[in-house]
């Protein structure tokens, strides 16, 4: 194949010849650590101290690394993965063994299901000790095995550096993923002479191939023009991969209709009438019905979640599908697909804009703009109390869609998505994949600490929040005007909403008791709020933007709004309940 | 689509938790492992881990691309429509009471199998070959009494063999 160059894991180091063992300075496997980061280009890592990873932290003590300490190593590999999805770098997360290691689970495997490139040290016990049920010893190479793309636990100190420098190659490249290294206490004090930096990275049995296959992209290039009903399906890979731009250019060109998964927005602006916004169980229904009636759909890389898809054999019935995607393994898994073509989307989409054509396509055009007049996303927003779509709608204007939004899990989640318009890339950080509830606070500080002069803007569920809440002191301390909106129902809410729709409205153990986030937020030294009325939210809004500190607004929401339209498990993807009516008009 | 039997052959680099990892991952995506054999090759870096998948074609299509993404794994192969040799080695314990002793003997030497050990009360027998012919002599030994079992499981090359290296060298 012609990508074979590009397919070989450079040498580690740069630098190729003779390893010059003598000349070296001996160094500790801490030092190798702090001076392996800093030449990958690590400035900022997350993290929590203990025990076995004592001489690791006393090596950070003199480094340059800013060290942000987390109240709660979840909260620490959330911040991490936000990081990393805000810059596109690899998120770098330090905690001890046993149950500093175990408590990195969650968002490890939050990580792993969104695909964020991060790379994890966890400490173990000395070599000699494994094994024994020794005081903090997990197995964190087994735990962490089906949630890291690639796990290991470095024996001997001669190993590390290659090992991080594999850890970091793999995390960014091909699908990325998290990365964990298992550093044992004895390991991190031995010395040696930094040979690794010599050697080659040893992994042939780890390829990545960049360029998608030129027939293919001409194949799809081809099904593209001639289609009548297209419509392109972006999701998660055309961010991580940096393609929004050539995305854009593709869909210009081409002139097709575009839908994003809830994971793919801000992959192209959706202020544009050719953009169907969010498709999905909670998606548009332009964009669902279109899915559904197109002939060629353009997957680009995005993976047929099954809360994309509803029903699977009843998705996009008369379609041709074009998979565009870097994981042979994302192709032909839960659809059949017609054209694949695999490898990086930004390469990809660079040399398929030569091909297409452009097209009118004026009926299909006219049908999707029919859908938009009829089914707009609309809440009843006649009320005295607030409603929770219409605080994401206030701070969406008043931030004219600049902001970088965070969601927790649940109702709240799906309203950001459906009622804050996305323009950039890299601007909507949630757990898609997992579903992870107290995501979104840590998230908040990790991107605001790799963007500060961003606004962060997390849209929490109260629920949500009450998970991760204790971070709020790691946001203080550093001063970071990450704002909170808790859309307070005093529900799970989306649990509730089940509840009410599936369950005869038994709301078994779905609500419960909350302090005042405000006073919480006042306790640990940040701005707190409150708003119950619909006529307090533009001013409070704006206070809250104003804000040069950590700022919690409670907003005391309807308690009992849904989120439509949804397409229950099991149903079509057109089959969508709780679409607008008539009688409901866009206030 | 009908659910039949694929054999699939992954080099591995040879590192702590290969085997685990493999096993995790078919354990994971509800795959479902007919037989695992596992053994080094002429490269003491690489070991062969030949299993033998219950599935349907688009089953064992993911099977071998989630092989493929572990990376220790070097190198996967679908061999289901190869002309392979296969093989299962099995020693089995058979109850052999002095009366029964040559009729034993005969099927023994029917299937080419081998006496490795005898007994007052029993003989154990090694037979290798093709599963079917494995099975076939368990069969014929139940009559008399089958004690004990142990087999390695398939491993199968095909007919144009490649020596490891070679194929590591190769794509996944
Ligand atoms: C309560 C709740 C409700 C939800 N409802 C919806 C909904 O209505 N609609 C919706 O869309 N989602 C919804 N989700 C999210 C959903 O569960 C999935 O997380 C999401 O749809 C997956 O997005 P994706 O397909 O873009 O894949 P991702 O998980 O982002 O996967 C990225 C894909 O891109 C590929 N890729 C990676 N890098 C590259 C590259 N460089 N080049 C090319 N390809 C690459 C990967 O191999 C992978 O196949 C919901 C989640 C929750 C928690
Ligand atoms: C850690 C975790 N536990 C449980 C769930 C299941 N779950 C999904 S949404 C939800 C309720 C979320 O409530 P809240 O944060 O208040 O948000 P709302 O739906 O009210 O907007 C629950 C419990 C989950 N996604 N994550």
């Amino acid at each position: 194949m012609s990508d074979k160059s590009l397919s070989t894991p450079p040498k580690a180091g740069g630098k190729s010849g003779k390893p010059k063992e003598a000349s070296k300075p001996e160094m500790t496997g801490s030092e190798i650590f702090c001076q392996t980061l800093i030449s990958e280009g690590v400035e900022t890592m997350f993290g929590y101290p203990g025990g076995v990873v004592l001489p690791v932290f006393d090596a950070l003590y003199d480094s340059p690394i800013n060290f942000i300490l987390s109240r709660h190593e979840q909260g620490a590999t959330h911040m991490a993965d936000a990081y990393a999805r805000a810059t596109g770098k690899v998120g770098v997360v330090l905690v001890t063994s046993g149950p500093g290691a175990t408590n990195t689970v969650t968002g490890i495997a939050t990580a792993y299901m969104d695909s964020t490139p991060m790379v994890v040290i966890t400490g173990q016990v000395k070599t000699p000790l494994i094994g024994n049920d020794a005081f903090q010893e997990a197995d964190t190479t087994g735990i962490t095995r089906p949630i890291t793309k690639h796990n290991c636990i470095v024996k001997n100190v001669k190993d590390l550096e290659r090992s991080l420098r594999e850890a970091f190659f793999i995390a960014r490249t091909g699908r990325p993923g998290p990365v964990l290294i298992d550093l044992p206490l004895d390991v991190s004090i031995a010395k040696t002479n930094l040979n690794g930096s010599e050697q080659q990275m040893d992994l042939p049995g780890y390829r990545v191939r960049p360029l998608g296959h030129l027939r293919q992209i001409k194949r799809a290039a081809e099904a593209i023009n001639a289609a009548e009903r297209p419509v392109i399906y972006a999701g998660g890979g055309v961010i991580l991969s940096d393609a929004a731009q050539e995305l854009t250019a593709l869909v210009n060109k081409a002139n097709v209709p575009i839908t994003t998964t809830l994971l793919g927005l801000g992959g192209f602006d959706e202020n544009d009438p050719k953009s169907l916004h969010m498709l999905g169980m909670h998606g548009t229904a332009y964009a669902n019905f279109a899915v559904q009636e197109c002939d060629v759909l353009v997957a680009i890389g995005a993976r047929f979640d099954d809360r994309i898809t509803g029903d699977v054999k009843r998705f996009a019935p008369n379609a041709k599908v074009i998979h565009i995607d870097i994981d042979p393994a994302s192709i032909s898994k839960n659809v059949k697909v017609d054209i694949p073509v695999v490898g990086d989307a930004k390469n990809i989409l660079t040399e398929l804009v030569n091909f297409v054509e452009h097209r009118d396509r004026p009926g299909w055009f006219e049908r999707i703009e029919g859908w938009k007049q009829k089914y707009p996303l609309v809440y009843d927003n006649n009320t005295e109390g607030i409603k929770p779509q219409y605080v994401i709608e206030e701070v969406s204007r008043q931030t004219k869609g600049q902001a970088l939004i965070t969601t927790g899990v649940g109702q709240h989640q799906m309203w950001a998505a459906q009622f804050y318009r996305f323009s950039r890339p890299r601007h909507f950080i949630t757990s898609g994949g997992l579903g992870t509830m107290g995501f979104g606070f840590p998230a908040a500080i990790g991107a605001q600490i790799a963007m500060p002069d961003e606004v962060v803007v997390n849209f929490d569920g109260d629920s949500s929040f009450s998970m991760t809440l204790n971070e709020l002191p790691t946001a203080v301390e550093h001063k970071l005007p990450v704002k909170v909106c808790v859309l307070n129902n005093g529900y799970m809410g989306m649990v509730r909403q089940w509840q009410e729709l599936f369950y005869g409205k038994r709301y078994s153990k779905s609500f419960l008791q909350h302090p005042s986030f405000a006073k919480v937020a006042e306790a640990f030294g940040a701005v707190g709020l409150t708003a119950t009325k619909k006529v307090e939210v533009p001013e409070i809004v704006e206070r809250m933007l104003k804000e040069k500190q950590c700022c919690v607004v409670d907003f005391h929401v309807e308690r009992e709004e849904n989120v439509w339209p949804m397409v229950a498990s099991g149903s079509g993807l057109h089959e969508m309940a709780g679409l607008p009516t008539e009688s409901i008009e866009r206030l | 689509m009908p659910t039949t039997k694929h054999t699939i052959s992954a080099l591995v680099q040879n590192k702590p938790g290969v085997l685990a990892h493999v096993a995790q991952m078919f354990a994971a995506r509800s795959f479902n492992i007919d037989s695992l054999a596992v053994g080094r090759t002429e490269d003491p870096d690489i070991s062969r881990m030949t299993i033998v998948v219950l599935a349907n074609d688009s089953t064992v299509e993911q099977v071998r691309k989630q092989l493929g993404k572990i990376i220790p794994v070097v190198k996967v192969h679908d061999w289901t429509d190869e002309n392979l040799v296969q093989r299962d080695l099995m020693l089995v314990k058979v109850a052999a009471p002095p009366e029964k002793r040559t009729e034993i003997q005969s099927l023994i030497e029917m299937f080419q199998a081998k006496v490795v050990d005898i007994g007052p009360k029993f003989v154990m027998v090694e037979v290798t070959g093709p599963e079917e012919k494995i099975e076939a002599f368990i069969d014929m030994c139940r009559p008399y009494g089958v004690k004990d079992v142990a087999r390695t499981g398939i491993i199968a090359m095909p007919r144009h063999p490649r020596s490891p290296r070679q194929q590591a060298k190769e794509n996944k």
